[in-house]
C-alpha cells in the first residue's frame, strides 16, 4: 500500500466526477436551446445518482468481478461490495485500497452513459431516459469494461490496449449515440429553423472543466503517482492543445472565422483521442494524434453528418465515436514499450500485430454496442415510449419533463 | 402630447441619453430589442452550420412629451444616435399622437402628468 498513490487516485476520482457534473452538464447544457437546458443538467445529475448505486450494488462486480469462465462477464461475487474493502487487489492496483480502485472506476461508469445524452438531447422522455441508462450501463458498459479491462476479459487476454477508455468509454458511447440518433429521428424543425446554442459561455466553461477533470481520467488511470502518470498527464495536455488549435485553424480556413465553439470542440476531440493512448505513447506523437483527431472529427461533424442527415444533436458520435476510434487505432501505431513496459510496441515500432488487435477493437466494440443499444431502444420504446410528444418538444423539456424553467424573464 | 419611439444602435445609448438630458427630457423607458432593417443580420456559424441573417441587437426608447418638447427631443435623439455622417443601421424615430397620460402616484391626467 502506498499513501501517495492512494491520494492521487482518490483525487483523480473527484476530478473524473467533475467531468460529468459540472463539466459535461454545462458543455451540453450551453449547446441546447434555453427551453431544454435544465433537462440536460438533470440528466447528467441523475446519472451520477443512478449509476453510482448500480455500480456498488452489482455493476462493479459484473465489470471487474471474478470472470465467469468465458471472458464475457464478471460474476456477482463482488455484488454489494463483497470482498471489496481496504486491502489492495493486486490484479488491478497493488498499491491502493481495492475500494479506491472501485470508486475511481465508478466515475468512468457514470460519465460513459452521460456522453450519450448529446445524441438524444431535446427530445427524450425522462422516464425512458432513466430506464435506458440503467439498462445500457448494465448490458453495454459493464460487459465491455470486463472484456477490455477485467481480469480474464477476452479482449484483455488478446492484448488489447486501452489506457483510459478510448474503446470502453468513447467508442461505446459514441456508436450508441449514433444508433440512438438514427432510431429516435430528428428534432422538430431540424435543418429548417436555426438551432443556436443558447449559452456558449456555459459550453466553454464546461469544456474547460472537462479538460481539467481529464487529468484525473487519464493520468489517474496510471493508478499511482508515478512516471506513467506523468507521461499520461503530458500527452493528454499536448494532444488537447494541438487539437483545439487545429480545429480553430481548419474553421478559419474553411469558414473564414475561428469560433470558440470550434476550438472547444477540437479540444474535446483531442482529449477523447489521446485517452486510449496516453499511457503508451510519447508526447511528440501525442501532438500528432491530437492534430489528426481534430481533422477527423471536423470531417465527421461538419461534412459527414450534414451529408447523411442524422440529427446527433450535440455531436456525441462525431466527437466521441470518431475521436475514440482514431485514438484506439493510433495506440496501435504509436505505442512503445519505452514509454510503458507493461504495454506493447505498435506498428511504427515494429509490431503490426498490435495494430491488428486495435483494429479488431474498433470493429467488435461498435457492433456490440450498436446491437445492444438497438435492442434496449426497442424494449424501452415499447415499454414507455422513448420520445416526448411533439407538443412537449415544442414547449421544451424543462417545462414538460421537469416542470421548471431555467431563466425568469419577469420577476 | 406625442409618444416618441426610437430604435437606435445599442452603443449610442449613452450619447442619446446625454443629448436628451441637455434639452431637459429626463423621462424615458429603455429596452433591449431585436430587429432588422436595411442593414440585415450577421451570419453565425456553429460547428460548420451557417445561420444566416440573425436579428440584430438594438435599443428601443419610449418617450412621452408635451408639444413644446417634440422637436428638441427628435433633434437630440438624431444627434446622439447618428454614427459619424450617418450609417445604415443607425435606426429610426417614430412619432405618434398620444391620447392621454396618467401619473399613477397622484392620479393627475394629461400634459401635467408627463414631465
Amino acid at each position: 500500500m502506498n499513501t501517495g498513490d492512494t491520494a492521487w487516485v482518490l483525487i483523480s476520482a473527484v476530478l473524473v466526477l467533475g467531468m460529468t457534473i459540472p463539466g459535461l452538464a454545462f458543455f451540453y447544457g450551453g449547446l441546447v436551446r434555453r427551453k431544454n437546458v435544465l433537462s440536460i443538467l438533470m440528466q447528467c445529475f441523475i446519472i451520477v445518482c443512478v449509476i453510482s448505486l448500480q455500480w456498488v450494488l452489482f455493476g462493479y462486480s459484473l465489470a471487474f468481478g471474478p470472470d465467469t469462465g468465458l471472458g464475457i462477464i464478471g460474476s456477482l461475487k463482488w455484488a454489494g461490495l463483497n470482498f471489496v474493502g481496504g486491502q489492495p487487489n493486486a490484479d488491478y492496483a497493488a498499491t491502493i485500497p481495492h475500494q479506491v480502485f472501485m470508486i475511481f472506476q465508478a466515475m468512468f461508469a457514470i460519465i460513459t452513459p452521460a456522453l450519450i445524452i448529446g445524441a438524444f438531447a431535446e427530445r427524450m422522455k425522462f422516464s425512458a431516459f432513466l430506464i435506458f441508462t440503467l439498462l445500457w450501463a448494465t448490458l453495454v458498459y459493464d460487459p465491455l469494461a470486463h472484456w477490455v479491462w477485467g481480469m480474464g476479459g477476452w479482449l484483455r487476454n488478446l492484448g488489447a490496449l486501452d489506457f483510459a477508455g478510448g474503446i470502453v468509454v468513447h467508442v461505446s458511447s459514441g456508436i450508441s449515440a449514433l444508433t440512438l440518433a438514427i432510431l429516435m429521428g430528428k428534432r422538430c424543425g431540424y435543418a429548417q429553423q436555426p438551432f443556436r446554442p443558447h449559452n456558449l459561455p456555459f459550453t466553454v466553461l464546461g469544456v474547460a472543466l472537462l479538460w481539467f477533470g481529464w487529468f484525473g481520467f487519464n493520468a489517474g488511470s496510471a493508478l499511482g503517482a508515478n512516471e506513467l502518470a506523468a507521461n499520461a498527464f503530458v500527452t493528454t495536455h499536448v494532444a488537447t492543445a494541438a487539437a483545439g488549435l487545429t480545429w480553430a485553424l481548419i474553421e478559419w480556413y474553411h469558414h473564414g472565422a475561428p469560433t470558440v465553439l470550434g476550438a472547444a470542440t477540437g479540444a474535446v476531440a483531442g482529449l477523447v483521442a489521446i485517452t486510449p493512448a496516453c499511457g503508451f505513447v510519447n508526447p511528440m506523437n501525442a501532438i500528432f494524434i491530437g492534430i489528426l483527431a481534430a481533422l477527423f472529427c471536423f470531417i465527421a461533424v461538419v461534412l459527414i453528418k450534414t451529408k447523411l442527415g442524422y440529427d446527433d444533436s450535440l455531436d456525441a458520435f462525431g466527437v466521441h465515436g470518431v475521436g475514440g476510434a482514431w485514438g484506439t487505432l493510433a495506440t496501435g501505431l504509436f505505442a512503445e514499450k519505452a514509454v510503458n513496459a507493461a504495454g506493447a510496441d505498435g506498428l511504427l515500432f515494429g509490431n503490426p500485430h498490435q495494430f491488428l488487435i486495435q483494429f479488431l477493437l474498433i470493429i467488435i466494440a461498435p457492433i456490440f454496442a450498436a446491437g445492444m443499444t438497438w435492442i434496449i431502444f426497442k424494449a424501452v420504446d415499447a415499454l414507455v415510449g422513448m420520445r416526448v410528444e411533439k407538443k412537449d418538444e415544442i414547449v421544451g423539456l424543462d417545462l414538460t419533463q421537469q416542470s421548471e424553467s431555467a431563466y425568469t424573464v419577469i420577476e | 402630447m406625442k409618444y416618441i419611439v426610437a430604435i437606435i444602435q445599442p452603443h449610442r445609448l449613452d450619447e442619446v441619453k446625454q443629448a436628451l438630458e441637455a434639452v431637459e427630457v429626463n423621462l424615458m423607458t429603455v429596452s433591449n430589442v431585436l430587429g432588422q432593417g436595411r442593414q440585415k443580420g450577421f451570419t453565425e456559424i456553429y460547428r460548420g452550420a451557417k445561420e444566416v441573417g440573425g436579428l440584430l441587437r438594438k435599443v428601443r426608447l419610449d418617450i412621452a412629451v408635451n408639444e413644446d418638447f417634440v422637436e428638441p427631443t427628435i433633434a437630440a435623439i438624431n444627434k446622439g444616435a447618428r454614427s459619424g455622417k450617418g450609417e445604415v443601421g443607425d435606426g429610426k424615430i417614430f412619432v405618434l399622437d398620444l391620447a392621454d397620460c396618467v401619473r399613477i402616484s397622484s392620479g393627475e391626467r394629461g400634459g401635467i402628468a408627463i414631465g
